[in-house]
């Protein structure tokens, strides 16, 4: 970055001052801004990292609340989900203890074609709702303050009553991922109901059975 | 004809305006800068569509490192000028029996990053300036159901400042019985909303939206 200062010539140099020119020499400044540049560029956290909510139901702890009676919820829109080892997902439909039709154990994975479109099929309806809401805000047929945006989705959701009940039950050798990928795919598709229940021994031995591992839970009750 | 006059024109270029454009790009850069923390565990989150910003106050973030350490952020950041930090350690203290001088309670208020350290050895960490020895020190906060400091320091986050709202911090290789019980401590707290901390995906949505 070297240069050549010309000096300047013409005015016949009476006056001393202006026999040198008044240019200031930027190019180390601009080293140096260069420098500091790449250093701030490189320490910076850019990307300030967001945040996924969730809310678990609360634990019950009095003996008075013990008594009270679960929820009841259509066995068949129940989808019970379990996240298992290596990034598997395995999902019946139903109730684990049933006697006439025990449940089928399916295993899927977490591509787009995999409990993506499984879930979008089951949540079709509530889905497409969303959908329209959301082009139509977009495109200007309904005008709707940006910020009600989200409760207006969320009103959408809890209205919906033909979706799944989505049901996530995590085996124990899952990982926090999967944990996390479950939940946004549950955003993703917009399923309105969905929870993080325990998983039931039943369950853990129907899996460790699809696995091809010896079961390990199976005696603890 | 007359030749180009190229040659006789100053090789020099004005380099003013590459410094008002650098003046301009540094100043930006300054002020949108937070610097990166130096955490005692690295911990790749996982990715979601979630665009929510993770917030600046009243946070109590709890990191899980990959081999299911836990290390307790509490008021860094947005707030740390409130000073909950000192009070939420002296009330550690008094549950553990150590008493902590004025000077170690600024050291803890002054900790820049996560603190997982064991209630005995907090004095030590505290005490000692060398980074290097300080790391060492951080081997995570006990969680198991014989010493469960991390429900105290949970409690006590709570009680000093009780809009404290809870956010993991996890690494996706994290086994999930590690983050389980993690959360049903909190649960036993009486804390049953969490924020998970991840990172934006947004490619996905997108294409999901295109696609259908």
């Amino acid at each position: 970055m070297a240069e050549i200062i010309q000096e300047e010539k013409g005015k016949g140099g009476k006056k001393k001052a202006k026999k040198h020119a008044p240019h200031i020499d930027m190019t180390p400044m601009v080293d140096l801004m260069c420098l500091l540049i790449t250093f701030f560029m490189l320490t910076t956290a850019f990307s300030k990292s967001k945040v996924m909510e969730i809310t678990l139901p609360e634990k019950l702890k009095d003996k008075d609340k013990k008594n009270q009676e679960a929820p009841r919820i259509a066995k068949s829109r129940t989808l019970n989900v379990i996240l298992g080892p290596d990034n598997k997902i395995f999902y019946y439909t139903g109730m684990v203890e049933d006697p006439k039709n025990p449940p089928v154990l399916q295993v899927t994975d977490f591509s787009p074609t995999g409990i993506r479109a499984l879930l979008l099929e089951r949540n079709k309806a509530l889905f497409n709702k969303i959908s329209q809401f959301q082009a139509d805000v977009t495109a200007g047929k309904i005008t709707i303050p940006r910020d009600s945006v989200a409760s207006a989705v969320r009103k959408l959701k809890n209205d919906d009553d033909t979706g799944p009940i989505v049901l996530i039950k995590a085996y124990k050798a899952s990982n926090y991922g999967n944990f996390v990928d479950i939940l946004d795919e549950m955003s993703i598709v917009g399923i309105a109901r969905n929870t993080f229940v325990d998983i039931n021994w039943i369950e853990e031995k129907m899996v460790e059975t699809a696995l091809g591992i010896t079961p390990t839970s199976a005696q603890k009750k | 004809m007359p030749k180009i006059k190229l040659p006789t024109k100053s090789p020099h270029i004005d380099m003013t305006p590459m410094v008002d454009l650098f003046s301009v790009v540094l100043t930006f850069l300054m002020l949108t800068t937070t610097m990166r923390q130096p955490e005692p565990a690295t911990v790749d989150t996982p990715a979601s569509i979630s665009e929510k910003p993770t917030p600046d106050y009243n946070m109590m973030t709890l990191l899980i490192s990959k081999e299911g350490g836990v290390f307790l952020n509490v008021d860094n950041g947005g707030d740390t000028l409130s000073k909950f930090r000192p009070l939420i350690l002296a009330e550690m203290g008094k549950q553990y029996n150590i008493e902590f001088t004025e000077e170690e309670k600024r050291e803890f208020e002054k900790l820049p990053m996560s603190v997982g350290v064991p209630m005995d050895k907090m004095k030590e960490f505290l005490d000692t300036k060398e980074p290097a020895k300080r790391k060492l020190l951080q081997t995570g906060i006990p969680y198991d159901s014989l010493d469960n400091q991390l429900a105290s320091w949970v409690l006590y986050c709570r009680q000093v400042n009780p809009k404290v709202n809870a956010c993991l911090k996890g690494d996706s290789k994290t086994e999930y019985p590690v983050v389980k019980k993690i959360l049903n401590i909190l649960q036993d707290k009486n804390v049953n909303r969490f924020n998970l901390i991840t990172n934006l995906e947004a490619v996905k949505i997108k294409d999901e939206n295109t696609q259908k």
